[in-house]
């Protein structure tokens, strides 16, 4: 699978303009320049990739196509008739997703002395959390303060951030730090135990904090860990469906479907907290994905049909750097941290084009450019377009062995396909990795609906328009705590409600007068990709 | 152009799908929607490990769904759980030492090196000589050994002691972490800064500005150099 003789071709010009680029700075962006590069290339700025949605709270704000096909769907369940007399789960604090936000969130909640169910759809750590691979930011070193990482995640928000969420986020920070060194995440250090911390786009602090490049997996799995040793309740292959309500407002509890047997099964909840992830899997814009299997947007459908806002769902992240060559593994990930350590990017005729370490949305834009007007991409034999990530300047400047040191799950991941990064350069291109918006919380994580509270990916407003890298980890477990607290707090004054589907049928009813959504149903829950059900006509969504 | 096809047996059922798929998108091509045995797509989450054999070869090889590619004659299962003994403990209370990992999991020293998790570690991580680590009582180096697993289990699904190497793994790698590694002590400084409160009347202040000082400030403020 290594290089085509044309691709070889042009990394001649790569290792050629090697040297020469090894002091070269591209000039970064003006402000003025930077606008006009999103504007001009920015899947967000394309008139063809969204509409407004037409029923609920949010009604005429501009999404993406595919998720105002799965919000004008219907319930999978039938308000008019399905069963809600018998109670299989009864619990204080009921936890949606099990990934770092809904495991932190377990995780508080327990210890604060409630009785927790935590449900994922997957297993227990199948999650965006997962997959982060360069870091998480937090202020902790004395040349850096909350406040100008404030000024950090703010700015590349494109300054519509909500600023109570802002400051939680910088605020809690070195806490979630501290927590997760405590749990015995193994942070990279030196000898002394000083945290080492890099750059990443956006930053003007070096305040990444990584455990080489699996750090989200080793946050992951320590939370994953910690849950069991908790021997909190958690029920693995049995997403929510369906949340329910009192009837008057308040949210009560939810309806599981076990994926296995498709059996049903209720719970009823004083406080319900949504984990459940972003809409990578929803494919927007036909853009391919980093995200994970589950990634299919299940709370943004069930927060909005019990009432909750949702915002900034027009505004998607993708990733500059996806794989786009071999075929076997387009839109993976090629994590921030790449550049972070020196990687530039450069043309098919081996000239940078962009400073690396702009924000995501601008040297997403940036390489747009550079493929579809410019003409100066590299096109591969099936068609991909994309550009040189140069990863041996990584080496050139930090010596050998580094790559293999700070990159081993890259390293390893091109090695199976018998590309050497160490001595060739990648190939990337943007691919859809986040979802800016979603549901509208407070900076405890509550919401307009009383008694549900949301957590991570699928919340909104902290990150306005764009996340920065080393921001999504930072989320998930600063409001995943902050929600588990909250949802404890507020159970111990809830008494048990009324369980009905009534929001559901309003929903329906809304449907029904606006006449769409017929046909469609949702959540998601999974992705379509076995080849016979993506036969014209066939249904997409299945289970 | 026609495309070159292979075939493959999945859990004994021959079907033929293109070359150069991964196992995982395969599957999907012959028809399959996962719901086990597939998680992050990308080679991080152990969700999806595959046990294969090929014709003419008597022995078991392993990879990953994602990450492995098909090949003509390919026999496989999905080994998507694997009931592994995990045993619970309060990390803070815990010492770094082989009798407290002993005390955790005692069939730790039930290892016969044979190897055999070595050999089928997808992550090509050295099993066997982070287990022996272990039973030196060598935490810091097991840790450092273990770092890259992805606990999938299929070292603990072929292991003839039937010891459980990824649950001992991480349970080395946190004790490292929070008994042997030094803690940062800016870290804790700036934490105590934060519990002391003395960042919440500046950041009350950041959250009153409005669009126009944000941005000046934004664009005006200093860069650590690289």
């Amino acid at each position: 699978m290594a290089y085509t003789p044309q691709m070889i071709e042009s990394i001649r010009l790569v290792e050629a303009s090697r040297e020469r680029r090894y002091t070269e700075k591209h000039p970064r962006l003006s402000p003025a320049e930077k606008q006009d590069l999103l504007r001009r290339f920015h899947p967000d700025f394309r008139p063809d990739t969204m509409r407004p949605v037409k029923v609920g709270p949010s009604r005429g704000s501009m999404m993406p196509h595919e998720l105002v096909d799965i919000l004008e769907a219907r319930s999978r369940l039938d308000p008019d008739t399905f069963p809600l007399d018998r109670i299989d789960y009864d619990v204080d604090v009921l936890v949606v997703g099990g990934g770092g936000a809904g495991s932190s969130a377990s995780l508080m909640a327990h210890a604060a002395g409630a009785n927790v169910l935590q449900v994922t759809k997957l297993r227990l750590g199948d999650a965006n959390t997962m997959m982060a691979q360069g870091g998480i930011q937090a202020a902790d070193k004395p040349n850096d303060s909350p406040m100008i990482h404030y000024l950090d995640v703010i700015g590349g928000g494109g300054f519509v951030n909500k600023p109570d969420l802002v400051r939680a986020l910088v605020h809690d920070a070195p806490l979630v730090i501290k927590w997760l060194e405590d749990l015995g995440c193994m942070f990279d250090k030196e000898p002394d135990g000083t945290m080492i911390t890099q750059h990443g786009g956006g930053t003007s602090r070096k305040r990444m904090h990584a455990a080489r490049d699996y750090s989200g997996a080793e946050i992951m799995r320590t939370l994953r860990d910690e849950v069991r040793n908790r021997q909190i309740p958690v029920i693995e292959f049995s997403p929510a469906v369906e949340l329910l309500s009192d009837g008057e407002g308040r949210c009560t509890g939810a309806v599981l479907m076990n994926l296995e047997t498709k059996d049903f099964f209720v719970v009823r909840a004083k406080t319900v907290i949504l984990a459940t992830g972003g809409f990578g899997r929803l494919h927007v814009a036909r853009f391919p994905t980093t995200n994970h299997y589950g990634a299919t947007a299940d709370g943004l459908v069930m927060a909005y049909r019990i009432g909750a806002n949702l915002i900034f769902l027009d505004a998607t992240q993708f990733h500059p750097t996806g794989a786009a060559y071999p075929e076997q593994i387009v839109g993976l990930l090629i994590t921030e941290k790449v550049r972070g350590l020196g990687a530039q990017l450069v043309n098919v005729h081996g000239e940078q084009f962009v400073f690396p370490l702009e924000t995501r949305d601008a040297v997403s834009s940036a390489i747009l450019r550079e493929c579809h007007e410019r003409g100066t991409g590299v096109i591969t034999e099936t068609g991909q377009h994309g550009v040189w990530l140069d990863s041996p300047m990584i080496e050139h400047i930090h010596g050998e062995g580094t790559i293999q040191r700070a990159l081993p799950a890259m390293f390893r991941q091109y090695k199976r396909f018998g590309i050497d990064m160490r001595k060739e350069p990648i190939l990337v291109y943007p691919t859809l990795h986040y979802q800016n918006g979603g549901v509208e919380i407070s900076d405890d994580t509550s919401t307009c609906i009383e008694n549900l509270f949301v957590a991570g990916e699928t919340s909104g407003g902290v990150h306005g328009r764009n996340r920065l890298m080393g921001n999504s980890l930072l989320d998930v477990v600063v409001f995943g705590r902050r929600a588990g607290v909250a949802a404890a707090e507020r159970a111990r004054s809830v008494k048990p409600g009324r369980l009905t589907l009534e929001h559901v049928r309003r929903y329906h009813k809304e449907l029904d007068e606006a006449g769409i959504g017929m046909g469609r149903v949702s959540p998601m829950i999974l992705p379509s990709y076995a080849r016979h059900e993506a036969r014209p006509g066939a249904n997409s969504v299945v289970l | 152009m026609a495309q070159e096809m292979v075939r493959v047996f999945i859990m004994g059922k021959a079907y033929e799908v293109p070359k150069g798929l991964t196992i995982m998108k395969a599957m999907e091509y012959a028809g399959y929607q996962f719901i086990r045995g597939c998680g992050c797509r990308g080679g991080f989450c152990g969700a999806c490990g595959t046990v294969y054999r090929m014709p003419g070869d008597y022995r078991v090889k392993v990879g990953l769904a994602c990450q492995t590619i098909v090949e003509d004659g390919m026999y496989l299962t999905q080994i998507p759980v694997f009931p592994a003994n995990k045993a619970t403990y309060n990390i803070e209370e815990m010492r770094p030492t082989l009798g407290d990992l002993v005390k955790m999991y005692p069939e730790l020293s039930r290892c016969l090196g044979c190897n055999t998790c070595t050999k089928v570690c997808p992550q090509e991580l050295d099993v066997m000589n982070y287990m022996a680590a272990a039973m030196r009582g060598d935490i810091a180096r097991t840790a450092d050994m273990s770092f890259d697993c992805l606990m999938c289990g299929l070292c603990a699904a072929r292991c003839p002691a039937e010891t459980v190497q990824y649950n001992i793994a991480i349970l080395a790698r946190r004790l490292y972490a929070r008994h042997i590694a030094p803690r940062a002590q800016h870290l804790a400084t700036r934490v105590q800064e934060i519990l002391d409160g003395k960042f919440d009347q500046p950041l009350d202040e950041m959250t009153r500005l409005d669009r126009a000082e944000l941005e000046r400030l934004y664009n005006e403020r200093d860069i650590e150099p690289e």
